[in-house]
């Protein structure tokens, strides 16, 4: 399915145009990925593994692994990154593909070197921050990115941003961050951009491999390097962890928010920080229903002002709880979650089973650091950026993307300073959430905001866009919790709940009397007409409320002021609205699984009892793993599975300093032979 | 507690070794500074396996590895995917024609299973060679190729359950040498007492050798090699085009059991020396190469590439017997990047030189591969 409409994205497509998935012939528009356009026409089995037959999907929709394998007009290619072309044939792959047929003329060309002063590698919030930064100081800069736009993860991000309004751009919405950043890039005159260029290796002779425009294999040779490639998802180890319709959040989110598909029906979310629970809100934004979220630890570990979001929609979130397995036989049809005690054990008899289509992976991200690691060993200048430095809000990714390109200009000898307040605005952005403080007493005013933001996050968009200067957050630390002053009467423009990322700002008005007040609330969702519940903070329902108008902020894109009337008592309780509507069926619960089943690496399906196997006796190399059982020896080398055999060590009580882990080896992505050889189209 | 055999080096050479000196019931101790075996070269080499050489000792060892391949699965229980496809070595101008059929006169007097195919009857063999400019080549049905990795680790097992030891990240920083003799081999972690010592530490022996004042002619030399994505079979032997290139001497490949092709080339110039670290150099020129040679690579896509290290001697031939200079010194190396094609015929031959029990035929072999002899010829086909 596609989505015809979202409350934020502006959904326009241009004339579809047909391709063929195996005798079937399917729509798809301009722009689209085949794996997109597969998922629009309702296919999520790409094909089946050659070793046991087993179906395959989606899973990183990033270009990283190869689970979406497919062949396309003959060809093995990557759904997720190939677009889809009309009249192309596509079909799922079975077994090993052929090879592709001999190019019609063999001719070379030498592969050409490119010198620049700084080569930056990503165009994400850090990267293009950097380049920003480079440019101004009219450092020649080459900015490569895998992507056909720049804009890396910000593209997916349809909620306002957190941080620090004068710095970050914090309360504008990511995809908007995007374009203003992209904008600043083009502005700068010696700051090239290659996009659709994925970096392929850090060479020692102190080159950078980049296959241009996914067609040209290009020698970069940079003075300094700025590695800002971002992060990829961790996975996770359950029975049927490797089922079509288990993936990632990111993933998911590059599916409804990139591409306008919506690739579920019913979905679970495993992991409650801030991916989770955005990716959650995400769903429901594009209509998907959410059945649960569950977190292993007592308390999210995401921004209470995101959590707070879903359960003021409805979205159960069980904490202490993680998922024993996935159901279905070619693909997702349920999950059993079961409650954990303190040591993270299962406590058996507390399993709940749910019927859904989907469940995102959302249990932390790793920085994609290959590359830096590389340049340092080979004794290139490199700083890394973003999350490839550190996993960390994007907010703070435009932060430290800026000194980094700052201290690649002081690498080529360019007089610059780093300002004083950079590095600590920085760690400031990066700050996990913070302690809880009480909420704030009500002030005796017929106007005024009620903040239900009370932990500490770094955010201060409310404080910024106040015109009386009414909401103080401490400049020195953007941390600290908002506190509406009350000194002077608050106009009650509206501006402070309409710009809040958290949407934890509401506005009582008592101006027609005490006995009727009004509450304004932040809406993400086409706008509400009639009767809706009245939720608090933490989502429990108060009861029913009229809708009496709904407003708009301007400058303020598409959040909706929901006014509603509600009874004297709930005016400071009331946090938010929800739509009156059933969640969450059941199905028979199947029996337990066997953790054995799951599979580690899903490239070359080991699973984890072979792994556990050569763990008891005694193996204690990733390498020799990799020689025994082939896991790591796929197409996306050991990217996921790595942290997963490191977690069977541990389980299995094998200290990590005893293990050694696999050697890191070229290339980053899979390229044809021909490219290399100076073809155009091999 | 002391051995009857310290072997170092867990690799392609030592682990074959191992098994079959611990299958004579001998005490046998492997120690490698690795953390796990066949991580240093093995872990490199692409697993072509031929007996078509041109020298003696070396058809010899390899004629048996490659019966020991062809039984390996039934005798051992181990499925060290070995195929035997055979090898092509092919010709595309007149020096390498003349060359190959010189050296197929040679082979064949020596009773290989090698001949000389036209350039029709090759691409029947191989329908995806190039056919523009092919003048022929030779086919060697019998050779073949087999996962080093698989066959290491099989050796491995098999050493382990005849009883032999082994202790990985360990590394040898002395040897014990009294009276002439080796007493015992010292470690950063222990001391082992033993009256036979066997270097099979590959690209690292002539560091060894120092340990006990005793100079090896080896050196490493590095190679690099790739492997691509797998793809549905469609080329049987390992294709091996010896003419020279920009920067290269010849360029090999084969598509392994699991699907992948696997490729290198010979460095020419080479490089010499212990760096395995990548360059920008190798891709460009391996691929322009290959695709020359089978077309159909151009658009196979490829995974990943790394380095290895082989372990040169002046004439391309292997060091393999006991040294002069020291009693219970016995070396097998310098094995020229042939390690997995010679180790498990090697293996045999070490535990038959250390048991007494060797046969007519070895004889041959330990003379051409004295560690004392003189090093003048040059083998004409490496």
């Amino acid at each position: 399915m596609r989505l015809e409409k979202h409350p934020i994205l502006e959904v326009k497509r241009p004339e579809p145009f047909t391709f063929f998935f195996g005798e079937k012939e399917l729509l798809a528009y301009p722009g689209e990925t085949i794996a997109s356009a597969l998922f629009a026409n309702g296919i999520r089995i790409f094909g089946y593994h050659p070793k046991d037959g087993s179906p395959q999907g989606i899973f990183c929709a990033n270009g990283q692994c190869a689970q979406c394998l497919v062949l396309a007009d003959g060809r093995p290619v990557k759904a997720c990154m190939t677009l889809v072309q009309p009249g192309m044939r596509v079909a799922p792959l079975a077994g090993l593909p052929q090879p592709p047929p001999p190019p019609r003329t063999l001719a070379f060309r030498e592969i050409e070197e490119v010198e620049v002063e700084a080569l930056v590698i990503g165009g994400g919030p850090a990267g293009m921050s950097a380049a920003v930064e480079l440019g101004k100081l009219g450092i020649k800069t080459l900015l490569v990115d895998d992507k056909p736009a720049l804009g890396g993860k910000l593209l997916l991000q349809t909620h306002r941003f957190f941080g620090s309004r004068e710095a970050v751009f914090a309360g504008t919405r990511g995809i908007v961050i995007a374009e203003k950043l992209a904008a600043e890039v083009r502005a700068q005159k010696t700051v090239e951009v290659w996009l659709s260029s994925p970096a392929l290796a850090v060479f020692s002779d102190k080159k950078v491999g980049v296959l241009r425009e996914g067609r040209r294999y290009v020698l970069v040779c940079p003075r300094v390097l700025v590695v800002a490639t971002g992060a990829r998802e961790r996975s996770l180890l359950f029975s049927g962890n490797a089922l079509p319709g288990v993936y990632g959040a990111g993933a998911f989110q590059t599916l409804v928010n990139r591409d306008l598909v919506r690739p579920a029906e019913k979905l679970f979310v495993v992991g409650g920080g801030n991916v989770g629970l955005i990716a959650a809100y995400h769903a429901l934004q594009a209509g998907i229903e959410v059945v649960g979220l569950c977190e292993a630890l007592p308390e999210c570990t995401g921004y209470k002002v995101h959590k707070d979001k879903l359960l003021r929609l409805g979205v159960p979130i069980y904490t202490s709880h993680t998922v024993l397995a996935a159901h279905g036989r070619e693909r997702v049809e349920g999950i059993t979650i079961v409650q954990v005690d303190e040591r993270f054990q299962p406590i058996f008899g507390t399993e709940k089973t749910f019927a859904c289509d989907t469940i995102l992976i959302a249990v932390g991200l790793d920085p994609v650091d290959e590359f830096y690691r590389k340049a340092k060993e080979f004794g290139i200048p490199a700083f890394a950026a973003g999350d490839a430095q550190e996993i960390a809000e994007a907010s703070a990714a435009i932060f430290t993307g800026r000194i980094a390109g700052r201290r690649a200009a002081q690498a080529l000898g360019r007089a610059v300073e780093i300002p004083e307040d950079w590095e600590k605005t920085a760690e400031i952005l990066k700050s996990k959430p913070g302690r809880l403080h009480p909420p704030p007493q009500a002030p005796d005013l017929p106007v005024f905001p009620v903040i239900h933001c009370v932990q500490e996050i770094p955010c201060n968009p409310c404080a910024s866009v106040c015109p009386s200067g009414l909401i103080q957050v401490d400049p020195a630390d953007i941390r600290k919790p908002p506190r509406f002053t009350g000194e002077k009467p608050c106009s009650g423009c509206a501006r402070c709940v309409a710009f809040c990322p958290g949407l934890a700002i509401t506005l009582v008005d008592f101006q027609k009397g005490r006995e009727h007040p009004t509450v304004t609330v932040p809406w993400e969702f086409d706008p509400p007409q009639g009767e809706v519940l009245a939720v608090d903070g933490e989502g429990k329902v108060l009861g029913p409320a009229e809708v009496v108008g709904i407003g708009r902020v301007p400058g303020a894109d598409h959040t909706h002021l929901v006014r509603i009337r509600v009874p004297k008592d709930w005016a400071l309780r009331v946090a938010g609205i929800r739509l009156p509507k059933e969640i969450t069926g059941k199905i028979p619960p199947e029996p337990l699984p066997i953790p054995d089943e799951a599979v580690v690496c899903r490239c070359e399906r080991v699973r984890a009892s072979e792994i556990r196997v050569l763990i008891r006796q005694g193996v204690r190399d990733l390498n020799e793993i990799k020689a025994v059982t082939r896991a790591g020896m796929g197409a996306c080398g050991g990217k996921t599975c790595r942290n997963l055999i490191l977690r069977l060590f541990r389980e299995e009580g094998v200290p990590l300093e005893e293990v050694t882990d696999f050697v890191a080896r070229p290339l980053f992505l899979e390229v044809p032979l021909g490219i290399f050889a100076g073809m155009e189209e091999p | 507690m002391s051995y009857d055999v310290v072997v170092i080096g867990a690799g392609s050479v030592g682990t074959p070794a191992a098994f079959y000196l611990a299958r004579e019931g001998l005490k046998v101790l492997v120690i490698d500074r690795l953390p796990s075996p066949g991580q240093g070269s093995n872990k490199a080499a692409i697993g072509g396996v031929r007996a078509t050489h041109s020298e003696p000792a070396k058809i010899r060892l390899g004629l048996r590895t490659i019966e020991i391949l062809s039984r390996f699965a039934e005798e051992f229980g181990y499925d060290v995917e070995w195929r035997p496809g055979g090898y092509v070595f092919v010709a595309y101008r007149p020096e390498e024609e003349k060359t190959l059929k010189e050296l197929v006169a040679v082979q064949r007097s020596f009773g290989l299973d090698i001949r000389w195919c036209d350039a029709d009857e090759l691409l029947r063999i191989v329908p995806d060679l190039n056919p523009v400019g092919l003048r022929g080549g030779t086919y060697s049905p019998g050779d073949g190729h087999c996962s080093p990795l698989l066959l290491n680790h099989a050796y491995y097992e098999l050493a382990k359950g005849a009883g032999a030891e082994f202790r990985f990240g360990e590394e040898v920083e002395g040897v014990e040498v009294r009276a002439g003799r080796v007493q015992a081999v010292r470690t950063n972690k222990g001391v082992y007492p033993t009256a036979l010592l066997l270097n099979a530490a590959g690209a690292w022996a002539a560091k060894i050798g120092k340990l006990l004042g005793v100079e090896h002619p080896v050196y490493p030399d590095c190679h690099e090699a790739g492997i691509t994505e797998p793809v549905a079979h469609f080329l049987d032997p390992m294709i091996v085009d010896i003419r020279p290139g920009p920067g290269s001497a010849n360029c090999y490949f084969h598509q392994l059991a699991t699907g992948q092709i696997a490729f290198c080339i010979t460095p020419e110039p080479p490089i010499l020396g212990e760096d395995r670290r990548e360059t920008s150099v190798f891709l460009p020129q391996v691929a322009k190469r290959i695709v020359q040679v089978v077309p159909r690579l151009a658009g196979i896509r490829v995974r990943r590439t790394w380095r290895g290290l082989y372990p040169m001697t002046p004439d391309g031939l292997p060091l393999v017997g006991f040294a002069e200079e020291v009693k219970g010194y016995l070396v097998a190396i310098g094995l020229c990047g042939q390690g997995v094609m010679l180790g498990p015929a090697l293996g045999e031959l070490l535990s038959r030189l250390v048991t007494n029990k060797t046969k007519p035929g070895d004889q041959i072999v330990l003379e051409k591969l004295s560690p004392s002899r003189s090093f003048q010829a040059q083998e004409v086909l490496r």
